[in-house]
């Protein structure tokens, strides 16, 4: 699904974050990209959403080579990401605005694009946000606002969901429940998903692997496999509070 | 905020604001009584007088100033809108230009205006103009402010819905800067309502100004002349509720908690 070949990437010269960078995703896998701030994790996943391009090196999603954001691609940030003048219902039918507005191109949407505002009733059906929808962002939770850009990314039918430190900023409880949704989702929709978190434990809960990223430069693809993924009760398994273990020692390494 | 609850809260501000009236008019009223002089007539006879002069030419010189105010809130938008958002969204554009606009923002506009009639002239064009450039930096500076803040992270997640230039303009850009544009107005149709008026004065037969100094000065018809204040205020007054109103109709998520 995605290979990143030989990427060189660098805010600043001779300073680079990425080099030589080579890492590969399967289809249909559930990936985290863990590690302290600074150390390039936010800048991979922007890479891989086209957000950004890189100095050397490529990727390639789908076999393509990515030149700009894909319209098949989904993603979810930490905050901010609503319209805070549209209410729920219009961000969550924003995508599909957008689709409209440029016609199915291929550039900025699918060339098979068929999704309707039924769609949007029934992801915010899904997402438990019907009361929410007429509702302005300010108005709603943090939780509430997370789950609308949920919605409104996976009412593309997106085939890579990106998500960037998605639930930081949202209480334990609330946190738990929307990584169980995302589990759930993953599972249903048949998804690629990449998730960016300095969370150790949301690490070990939303990556079948885990990509451990530590002071730039990064050279290497330093891959963990959690064998504990996807398990009822993941939270109190020792298998996963073992794993939790291992990362916190490699992290402080 | 629920339907019901915003009527009620509509009619009560109705309701508050019509009180208010009747008050200044019985305290006008208590004045005309006490001053008991020509200069001062009483809101009954100025009323009286009002409703004779619409049917004469008071409309016409309304008209007047209306366009005027009209045309040049229109261009004002026009291109300090589009211009705020670039300022807004380029550090390196701002940069250079947010020292002029620094300089020239503070300048009190009205004492531009024998310069500018210099050079547009008497006619429509500088009354127009003037007004034009008070609403102007005003609401450059606000859309500028406004665009500021709108986060990359916004934009971003925006642009990987598919979004590309244009339809960030017509999803992100056009919706961020109306409150601005709103803000600047009510902040500033005042002040271009009285330049308008010292812009009347100067040579010109037509727009409320000229007629309010007509009637007082030239003429002693003093209940004319207020009756022509009245209708400067309510131009004034009429175009901060149509802010007003549009503020409520285009931007419903400010008053939603």
């Amino acid at each position: 699904m995605i290979q990143v070949r030989n990427l060189t990437f660098e805010y600043a010269t001779d300073q680079p974050v990425f080099h030589n960078f080579n890492w590969s995703i399967n289809k249909g896998e559930a990936w985290t990209i863990l590690g302290p701030s600074g150390c390039g994790k936010s800048t991979l996943l922007y890479l891989i959403a086209g957000l950004r391009q890189s100095l050397l090196g490529e990727i390639l999603v789908d076999g393509e080579q990515l030149m700009r954001p894909r319209p098949q691609s989904g993603l979810i940030i930490q905050d901010y990401g609503l319209l805070p003048w549209a209410t729920v219902r219009d961000n969550v039918r924003l995508g599909l605005d957008i689709r409209r507005f440029y016609g199915p191109d291929g550039k900025h949407a699918p060339v098979e694009a068929k999704v309707s505002d039924a769609d949007v009733n029934f992801w915010l059906g899904k997402l438990g946000l019907q009361e929410q929808a007429e509702k302005f962002p300010g108005q709603i939770s943090g939780g509430q606002r997370q789950r609308c850009a949920i919605a409104r990314t996976l009412v593309l039918q997106p085939d890579l969901l990106l998500m960037d430190e998605p639930f930081s900023s949202l209480d334990a409880p609330t946190r738990e429940s929307l990584q169980n949704l995302m589990i759930e989702l993953w599972q249903q929709h048949n998804l690629t998903m990449i998730t960016v978190t300095h969370l150790i434990e949301e690490a070990a809960i939303l990556g079948q692997k885990i990509l451990l990223l530590n002071e730039p430069p990064n050279l290497t693809a330093n891959v963990i496999e959690n064998t504990s993924f996807d398990k009822p009760d993941i939270r109190s398994d020792p298998e996963y509070l073992h794993l939790c273990q291992i990362l916190r020692e490699k992290m402080s390494k | 905020m629920s339907n019901l609850e915003g009527e009620n809260v509509k009619v009560m501000r109705a309701k508050a604001v019509l009180l208010a009236l009747v008050l200044l008019l019985l305290l006008w009223q208590v004045l005309a009584w006490i001053v008991n002089l020509a200069i001062l007539p009483s809101p009954w006879e100025v009323g009286q007088t009002l409703i004779r002069e619409l049917g004469r030419d008071l409309p016409g010189h309304f008209l007047a100033s209306f366009w005027r105010v009209f045309a040049s809130t229109l261009l004002a938008i026009l291109f300090a809108s589009p211009l705020g958002l670039m300022l807004g969204q380029s550090k390196p554009l701002d940069r250079f230009f947010a020292p002029v606009i620094y300089l020239l923002y503070p300048i009190p506009k009205v004492v531009l205006l024998p310069i500018v009639v210099l050079f547009l002239g008497i006619g429509d064009v500088s009354k127009i103009f003037m007004i034009f450039l008070i609403l102007f930096f005003q609401i450059l500076v606000l859309v500028r402010d406004q665009a500021a803040t709108l986060r990359p992270e916004l934009i971003q997640s925006v642009r990987s819905l598919g979004a590309g230039r244009r339809a960030l303009f017509r999803y992100v850009y056009f919706p961020a800067s109306i409150p601005a544009i709103l803000t600047a107005l009510r902040q500033s149709v005042g002040t271009a309502v009285a330049v308008l008026y010292v812009a009347e004065l100067f040579a010109t037969q037509k727009g409320l100004g000229y007629y309010i100094y007509l009637k007082g000065s030239n003429l002693f018809d003093y209940p004319a002349m207020y009756a022509g204040v009245v209708a400067m205020s309510v131009l004034g007054l009429g175009l901060y509720f149509v802010v007003d109103w549009l503020e409520r109709k285009l931007c419903p998520w400010q008053f939603a908690r």
